[in-house]
């Protein structure tokens, strides 16, 4: 077993690498960039190496400094955990080199599935099933045209380097194809330095449904049942949940098993994901395979009893699965919400800023996995997501209601974040009794009924009052005491008024 | 003591007198209305406060120069006066016209400055956009008039409260 693994990541995922270490006796070593000295993984690893400026590719995806740390600090394996240089071949290989081992797949097998239309041209050779499309990237208009024909308009355009929803277009007229072509292409060049696209047949209002495979270097693997990830904005997922409440145990296995060809046909090894559509008659077409472990990992981790992370670095570290297929049961309900520093009043707008209050839910079936703390400051420099709220009850309507419990416990203050979302979410009809699809959240979210406040205005006025003469602060708009009996009264510095009057002037 | 709360723009009046010394109940008149009081700060911005038996806990929170009150999962802006404070008065005359700042709501980067000093402009007209987190912002002016002082120009970071620029 490893002695020591740094975490090429920040935030929760950081964390909850470094928690599964100190379980498993390993010491960890955690890197930072500028802003990130005060951020939790910091605090929490054995170890921590400055590696740069703010700026991800000045530090978390800097592949010579992460490796330079390595090499200084001793570590013998690498976490890359999820986004950064998770699924970057090049920084698995760089790894290989420098003789510590990735936790992950092979540089292979992470460039089989990298591109999409390799991944396509493999996976249709061993009999996966797909929704039909191009098998290689578009040379010419003329063959974009000739395509679309063939399988018939809607047609999704793709980024063959893509993920994440970027360079997605769809096209529902052959009108529309030549710029809907050209604004995918550039956006390909722009975020994945690759202009390759090809074409697929629109699935309307598909659900997302995934699958988590796990498999070791030996040849051995198993798939630990699906994840329902269709409540999505902007082609980004914001709740998931474990079991899907529309997959039965027969759908299931039919799923685990083209998962498990797939994952076999990759050579692939160590934790991973299988992606898929499902239409409405339940038709289930792969997508793509995630080489990494997922942000939402913990809803599977609560139906199966098992700790993906370790599993991940003992089977990095050589050994078997310790179970078969027939092993894995399958218990309970899960539910996930990310939490994520936004504005659901502007949009969803990112809300980054000082936390100035947090108070945090636990109690029966609640999981917290979280990267902030109060008094920390959210940097403005990297992706939103501050935490993970999970759920777990005996069934889907136990764990619904034991994170809705949860959500009210939950408070987050001096930034905005996306909780009173769930809420909406948790309480809607269609989303308790399961009919939904991708399209659910960006419908329900058009709906915006400004629900009514219930009356606790008069709460709100005797509190302020009340705050004011128990602990002296009785500010309004100014940031200082306005009462004239208060301890804070008066301007506190000279020059500060000074300030306020020149700006004012 | 006496204070003037405007929650979400409405006025309430609050009397406020101690039950007994070092007690935690309060003889409390809310627009008049008696109410019987019972208030235990838990901790910093968390107040608990039963009203005859009925339990509340309220949150406070301050971004900026703003005061929000959290009841349950309902957020409402507060703004408090204390009548007697000499500020308060010049508070509420500054709420009804004269120059208006237009404050950064987040840290960020300004990428663009889309007017001029002296420029006329609307209510709602963009006047800065601010880029955080990879999105943009755009910052728009609270009330119609002219530009009177732009304070940031393109490039600058700023912080959440930081003033961008004043419409008079």
């Amino acid at each position: 077993m490893f002695r020591k693994i740094l975490i090429a990541n920040r935030g929760e995922i950081a964390v909850r690498v470094i928690r599964a270490c100190r379980e498993m006796g390993i010491a960890s070593v955690a890197v930072y960039s500028d802003v990130d000295r005060a951020s939790l993984h910091v605090r929490k690893a054995d170890e921590a190496y400055h590696i740069g400026a703010a700026a991800a590719a000045e530090s978390y995806l800097n592949i010579g400094k992460i490796l330079a740390i390595a090499r200084r600090s001793g570590a013998h394996a690498i976490h890359p955990g999820y986004g950064f240089l998770s699924e970057n071949a090049k920084f698995a290989q760089a790894c290989a080199d420098a003789g510590i081992k990735f936790i992950g797949p092979s540089t292979a097998a992470m460039e089989m599935m990298g591109s999409k239309t390799r991944a396509r041209r493999a996976m249709e050779k061993a009999g996966v099933p797909f929704v039909p499309g191009s098998l290689r990237g578009l040379q010419s208009r003329a063959e974009a045209e000739k395509v679309a024909e063939e399988i018939g308009y809607p047609v999704m355009l793709k980024a063959a380097a893509g993920g994440g929803g970027k360079g997605m277009r769809l096209v529902s007229g052959s009108e529309e194809l030549k710029s809907a072509l050209v604004a995918a292409q550039s956006e390909a060049q722009r975020s994945f330095g690759d202009a390759e696209v090809y074409l697929e047949k629109a699935i309307t209002n598909p659900r997302h449904i995934e699958v988590q495979v796990l498999a070791d270097e030996h040849g051995n693997t198993v798939y630990l049942g699906e994840r329902e990830c269709s409540i999505q904005r902007r082609h980004q997922k914001v709740l998931e949940e474990a079991p899907s409440p529309i997959v039965d145990p027969e759908m299931r296995q039919r799923l685990g098993e083209v998962a498990v060809r797939v994952t076999k046909a990759a050579g692939y090894a160590n934790a991973g994901t299988v992606e898929f559509l499902v239409d409405d008659k339940k038709n289930f077409y792969f997508l793509e395979m995630n080489t990494r472990l997922q942000v939402e990992h913990p809803v599977t981790e609560l139906v199966t009893g098992l700790d993906l992370v370790h599993l991940q670095i003992r089977i990095a570290a050589g050994e078997k699965l310790p179970f078969t297929q027939q092993d894995i049961r399958l218990r309970g309900h899960a539910m996930e919400c990310r939490i994520y520093a936004e504005d659901p009043d502007n949009n969803y707008f990112p809300s980054p800023g000082k936390i100035t209050l947090l108070l945090a839910p636990s109690g029966p079936g609640i999981r917290r996995d979280s990267g902030m703390y109060e008094g920390w400051n959210v940097p403005v420099d990297y992706d939103p997501l501050l935490a993970k709220l999970i759920g777990y009850g005996e069934d889907r309507e136990q764990a619904i209601s034991r994170l809705v419990r949860a959500l009210n416990e939950y408070f987050v203050g001096g930034i905005k974040t996306n909780i009173s979302l769930f809420q909406r979410i948790l309480e809607d009809k269609d989303f308790r009794s399961g009919s939904f699809d991708t399209g659910y959240l960006d419908c329900l979210l058009r709906s915006r009924t400004k629900h009514a406040k219930n009356e606790q205005a008069d709460i709100a006025a005797l509190a302020a009052a009340l705050f004011a003469v128990l602990d002296g602060y009785a500010a309004g708009n100014q940031g200082g005491s306005l009462n004239g009996a208060s301890p804070l009264a008066g301007e506190s510095s000279g020059w500060k008024k000074a300030a306020r009057t020149d700006a004012l002037r | 003591m006496t204070y003037e709360v405007l929650i979400d723009g409405k006025p309430y009046r609050l009397e406020l007198q101690r039950a007994g010394k070092n007690s935690e109940r309060w003889q409390c008149r809310l627009n008049g209305r008696e109410l019987p009081v019972d208030a235990v700060l838990a901790r910093a911005d968390v107040i608990s406060i039963l009203i005859e038996g009925k339990a509340f806990e309220v949150k406070r929170e301050r971004i900026g120069s703003d005061l929000h009150l959290w009841v349950g999962s309902e957020r409402y802006a507060a703004v408090l006066r204390d009548p007697r404070s000499f500020r308060s008065r010049r508070q509420a005359a500054d709420a009804e016209g004269g120059p208006k700042q237009l404050v950064a709501p987040m840290p960020g980067k300004v990428v663009r400055v889309l007017v001029n000093e002296h420029d006329a402009v609307e209510a709602g007209q963009g006047v800065v956009v601010v880029e955080a987190m990879k999105m943009q912002n755009e910052i728009k002016s609270p009330k119609q008039g002219t530009i009177q002082k732009l304070a940031v120009t393109q490039g600058a970071a700023v912080n959440a409260g930081d003033v961008l620029a004043i419409v008079e």
